[in-house]
């Protein structure tokens, strides 16, 4: 059969589909007209006010509890998912470590999904977005799941407590310390940071920014500007070269996460510039153990993954048996770690960054 | 030409073979989800399915303009990006105080330019649109970066957020499922019983006789390209709403997961066969397999693997299953049938 | 006749046909177009900030550059057949990630049987992505999509949530990461002695000008006798092999691997071997115009940072430079192809 024959006495409007496109633009555009400025809503509010927290209350054992990191095959969420998992099983609860492997929002929203359907009792959540999530959390929480999110927040509203390894204020404020301390108190300080996205950050930068501005400590340091390496090893390392090709007399570089600091430090270790260009941020010990020993960084700092872990767990165990419900105030015992008090917005402080020198530094393995 | 001749000389194979290709989705569909209903627990709730249906929607409304682009015998590997880049643009315009019922015809409307601009390449010029696209691919995901660079806009109204994500009434059905199911009786209406349908099968399968048959292939094409923009757009305008949040990043490396689906849809690569019916199957399946899985606590890696496997067999699976056919043909007449083609 | 005269070309006798001495200068012409470009680029980098031309950024882009341009080299000769590797990137991180923990396992390995571990588990990929698109006919985009996902997924598999870091690894590896002869580091030796064989293999040898064939017209070469299935399978191999090997350079220059090494890297490569004149759909192009197009990606890259432009504008710029090389190939094509025609009724 020709299909070519068949065809010739057909009218074809190529174009045809395209108006399946201008019908979709029409359905869209209805009257009225909703801006930013006029928006109404209000926010759905926190509806745990009924209840009622027993301080003397015991941790309820059989709860199931999961960790949601912002993607699996990350160390640091590693590090945290094992101290977790052995404080879930001194409570004698199940525990299950489950997530992405790409650090979206969206994809983590199936996670939250699948998690809450499994019935869940709490969720532990460190967010790739403080807002898109907010909807899954919402329904899950309905279904009486408790979500405490850690490493990084969510909208206050979404979830009933947020661990924080370190506000954001005493990371800021530590970092550009570690600096000045580093160059003297005056010089050119670049940030090589994670992902342009990333809501921590964003959060520290902005205070070493506001720190440089109006501290009159340093008053003499110039914040020569911001590089993203995309938490990628040789991203981070590229813009290192970057950052010290774009400013030929920058005297530190803080980089505030982990994967940025150990690519700048290895560029930094091989290059002319070793020793002369101070470098300090975040980073784990085990990384950062060669280049402190070979000279290329003095001081750095970070909170223990593990702790945070350790402590999301006993909060969300907290929650779920009615010990605390979240509210500013409470009080609760988190095993070995101490007590702790709810702090504004139900935030949960881990306590200040560690510092790591020559001198301590082989006395942690993380 | 030896391989259009070659194509047109196997369309009576191929046609049987993507039909049954196509029988056979729908049914390993229909057979896989009543055993993951039955057998993996929390799958069968109501809520599981208003979730499922959420999860697909993106990939449902993308994979229908690509069935028609694919069997024209192209590709259109920028779709995400046009999500991500609509997106962007979404949250610049909602910065700006432009009304959200201006905001998402006009996504529509951008997504289609975008559309056109691949369109354009792949028709004005006769590029490959393999290239065109995968170029399109980087260069809308940069400018979607460039346009909202580090930041999020979240303060949408939650009364459209809710809509995408709420059902209808007391119902478990999702109010997305309503324009879903009209745009892919649309497009199922324009393959398979408009006279462009019947130019589109042509134009793929043997573009030289389409061009004789006064089929304007080039026209065709570019239109078709235009579509999966503004679809594209209006994706974008659904994924900002559903998760209340415009970024750059939106919809990172959806494109693959589409491009999966529609040839598990059974859709040949070649261009020339395919039905849209087998389509939804493929995203259903693609997409319920990974939900059951998820379910099933098998690991994200796990995932990955399961998808990429999934490309690789829709296509290599009617290979085989021709060849053995062929072989068993032959074997029964043991008469004089034409080589096969590479 | 196309594929007549784009092995005379190869074979560097442009002395018979005036479609050779043409195609010549065009490509000659598209050369000397991307080096302008890439002087240029220098040029303007080095007026607003003087040290991107010192010794140590110098070094630091040839040795960014010597990955991709291995990549480059070996995607390259897959594009040649008419096909595509999307894979490349994955397979580079499961070898990286796999050198790695060999050496972190076992410090006494030497780097040269490093590298064999290196190209053996890439040349084992390409051995994979061949077999589907050869034996089971799957179109390379499809079969090499396919097989992003799922290499990809076995270095999750296999590297889990762990990081092999520097200090894991032994000096000695650490340091021909960024040892240098003569000033010049060992990586970038290795890549352009690798892209030379390629050059001879390509421009000398039977099988290697049995590629160009095979791109240019895959019905004619198989009615010439060639044998298509082992050439396609040996450019797989070779392109798999060699993102093997850029695995075990990966793990010496950056000396922390875990499962995310090369994520998202195909795009660079196929921008790389795109923007460096090699035809998308295979016949024609040469390793030395992608590794042009490999050094003017890594300047790029590492140009924006010292001319302090907006580091998202990299992606958007990528882009724009694949559609943007293509469509001035076709436009070149259809020239050439008119004046060709030009002469032929002039001398006929």
């Amino acid at each position: 059969m020709s299909i070519g024959r068949s065809l010739q006495r057909i009218p074809v409007h190529p174009a045809a589909p395209a108006a399946i496109g201008l019908a979709l633009a029409l359905a869209l555009s209805a009257c009225g007209g909703t801006t930013q400025d006029s928006q109404d809503d209000t926010d759905s509010g926190s509806d745990d006010s009924d209840a009622v927290a027993d301080p003397d209350a015991d941790y309820e054992s059989g709860l199931s509890l999961a960790m949601l990191p912002k993607s699996v095959n990350n160390p640091y969420f590693e590090t945290s998912s094992e101290a977790a998992a052995e404080v879930v099983d001194e409570l004698g609860g199940d525990y299950e470590y489950t997530g992405p492997s790409d650090a979206t929002a969206s994809s983590q929203v199936s996670y939250i999904n699948t998690v809450s359907q499994q019935g869940t009792d709490v969720i532990l959540l460190s967010a790739n977005d403080p807002n898109a999530l907010c909807s899954s959390l919402e329904q899950a929480r309905a279904a009486g799941t408790v979500v405490v999110t850690f490493d990084s927040d969510v909208d206050a509203d979404c979830r009933d407590a947020f661990v924080s390894q370190v506000d954001d204020d005493a990371v800021g404020e530590t970092l550009i310390e570690m600096a000045a301390e580093q160059i003297g108190g005056s010089g050119t300080v670049a940030i090589l940071s994670a992902t342009a996205n990333a809501t921590n950050q964003n959060a520290w930068i902005d205070v070493i920014e506001e720190q440089i501005e109006t501290n009159p400590d340093y008053a003499d340091i110039e914040l020569a500007g911001v590089a993203y390496g995309d938490d990628e090893d040789e991203k981070s390392f590229q813009e290192t070269q970057g950052l010290l090709q774009a400013n030929p007399d920058l005297d530190a570089i803080i980089s505030p996460t982990t994967v940025g600091i150990a690519a700048a430090a290895r560029y930094l270790s091989s290059s002319d510039q070793q020793g002369e260009v101070a470098l300090t941020g975040l980073g784990t010990p085990n990384q950062m153990r060669e280049y402190v020993e070979d000279g290329t960084v003095t001081e750095f700092a970070l909170w223990d993954p593990g702790e945070l872990g350790e402590l999301a767990v006993y909060t969300g165990a907290a929650i779920a048996s009615n010990i605390i419900t979240g509210a500013e105030g409470e009080t609760f015992t988190a095993g070995d770690l101490g007590e702790y008090t709810v702090g504004e917005d139900g935030v949960v402080t881990l306590g200040p960054p560690a510092r790591f020198n020559a001198e301590n530094i082989d006395d942690y393995d993380f | 030409m030896s391989v259009e001749a070659g194509r047109q000389g196997r369309d009576g194979l191929h046609l049987s073979r993507f039909a049954t290709w196509d029988v056979a989705i729908i049914v390993v569909t229909v057979v896989f989800l009543i055993f993951a209903v039955t057998s993996v627990q929390h799958f069968g709730t109501s809520q599981n399915a208003t979730f499922l249906v959420l999860e697909l929607a993106p990939i449902l409304l993308l994979a229908l303009p690509m069935t028609l682009i694919i069997v024209t015998g192209e590709i259109d590997l920028s779709v995400a990006s046009t999500v991500g880049l609509t997106s962007s643009a979404m949250g610049v315009m909602w910065n700006s105080g432009v009304p959200l019922e201006t905001i998402m015809p006009l996504c529509v409307v951008i997504g289609a330019v975008l559309g056109a601009v691949n369109g354009f390449f792949v028709t004005a010029l006769g590029l490959p649109s393999l290239a065109v696209t995968i170029g399109t691919l980087a260069l809308y995901r940069g400018l979607a970066f460039v346009l909202l660079g580090d930041t999020a806009v979240a303060d949408f109204p939650r009364s459209h957020s809710s809509w995408t994500i709420g059902t209808i009434g007391e119902t478990p059905i999702p109010n997305v499922l309503v324009p879903m199911i009209v745009l892919a009786g649309l497009f199922a209406a324009v393959l398979h019983a408009m006279p462009v349908g019947r130019a589109i099968f042509a134009s793929g399968s043997n573009r030289v006789a389409a061009a004789f048959a006064g089929i304007p292939v080039a026209k065709l094409k570019f239109w078709l390209y235009v579509t999966s923009g503004a679809v594209a757009g209006l994706v974008g305008v659904f994924w900002t709403l559903r998760f209340s949040s415009a970024r750059a990043d939106n919809a990172h490396g959806l494109e693959l997961t589409v491009v999966a689906a529609v040839l598990l849809g059974g859709v040949s690569i070649f261009g020339g066969k395919g039905t849209l019916p087998g389509v939804l199957a493929g995203v259903v399946l693609l997409s319920s397999l990974q939900n059951a899985l998820r379910l099933a606590n098998v690991s994200s890696e796990a995932l990955t693997v399961v998808t990429g496997s999934l490309l690789i067999i829709s296509v290599l699976a009617p290979n085989i299953l021709g060849r053995v056919r062929g072989v068993l043909r032959r074997r029964l007449r043991r008469t004089h049938v034409p080589a096969p083609n590479p | 006749m196309t594929v007549l005269a784009r092995e005379r070309d190869s074979e560097g006798g442009a002395t018979s046909s005036t479609g050779s001495t043409l195609l010549d200068t065009v490509l000659r012409f598209r050369a000397l177009g991307l080096l302008v470009v890439l002087a240029a680029l220098v040029a303007v980098t080095a007026a607003v900030n003087p040290r991107f031309l010192s010794g140590s950024s110098i070094r630091d882009i040839l040795l960014a550059a010597s990955i991709t341009l291995l990549l480059a080299t070996g995607m390259t000769v897959v594009v040649l057949t008419r096909g595509i590797d999307l894979s490349v990137g994955s397979v580079l991180g499961l070898s990286a990630f796999c050198t790695a923990w060999l050496l972190s396992e076992n410090p006494g390995v030497s780097i040269p049987v490093a590298m064999l571990v290196g190209l053996g588990i890439g040349a084992v990929c390409g051995l994979f992505n061949g077999s589907v698109v050869h034996f089971g006919r799957v179109p390379p985009l499809v079969a090499t999509l396919g097989t992003l996902y799922v290499f990809r997924g076995v270095v999750y598999f296999v590297a889990g949530g762990s990081r092999i870091n520097a200090s894991d690894m032994p000096a000695g590896f650490l340091d021909f990461g960024s040892a240098r002869v003569l000033g010049v580091p060992y990586l970038i030796l290795i890549s352009l002695v690798v892209l030379a064989l390629v050059a001879v293999f390509l421009s000398r040898y039977r099988a290697g000008r049995d590629m160009y064939a095979l791109g240019s017209s895959p019905e004619a070469a198989e009615l010439a006798g060639i044998p298509a299935g082992r050439r396609k399978l040996t450019a797989y191999v070779l392109c798999g092999a060699l993102a093997g090997l850029g695995g075990v350079l990966y793990a010496a220059r950056y000396g922390t691997v875990d499962a995310s090494a090369g994520y998202a890297m195909e795009l660079d490569i196929v921008a790389a071997v795109v923007v460096g004149g090699v035809a998308i759909f295979g016949g024609s192009g040469s390793v030395l115009g992608a590794a042009l197009g490999a050094f003017l990606l890594t300047v790029i890259s590492n140009a924006l940072p010292v001319l302090n432009i907006d580091q998202f504008w990299q992606r958007a710029i990528v882009g724009a430079l694949i559609v943007g090389a293509i469509a001035v190939d076709r436009l070149v094509a259809l020239r050439v192809a008119e004046s060709l025609r030009k002469k032929g009724s002039h001398v006929g």
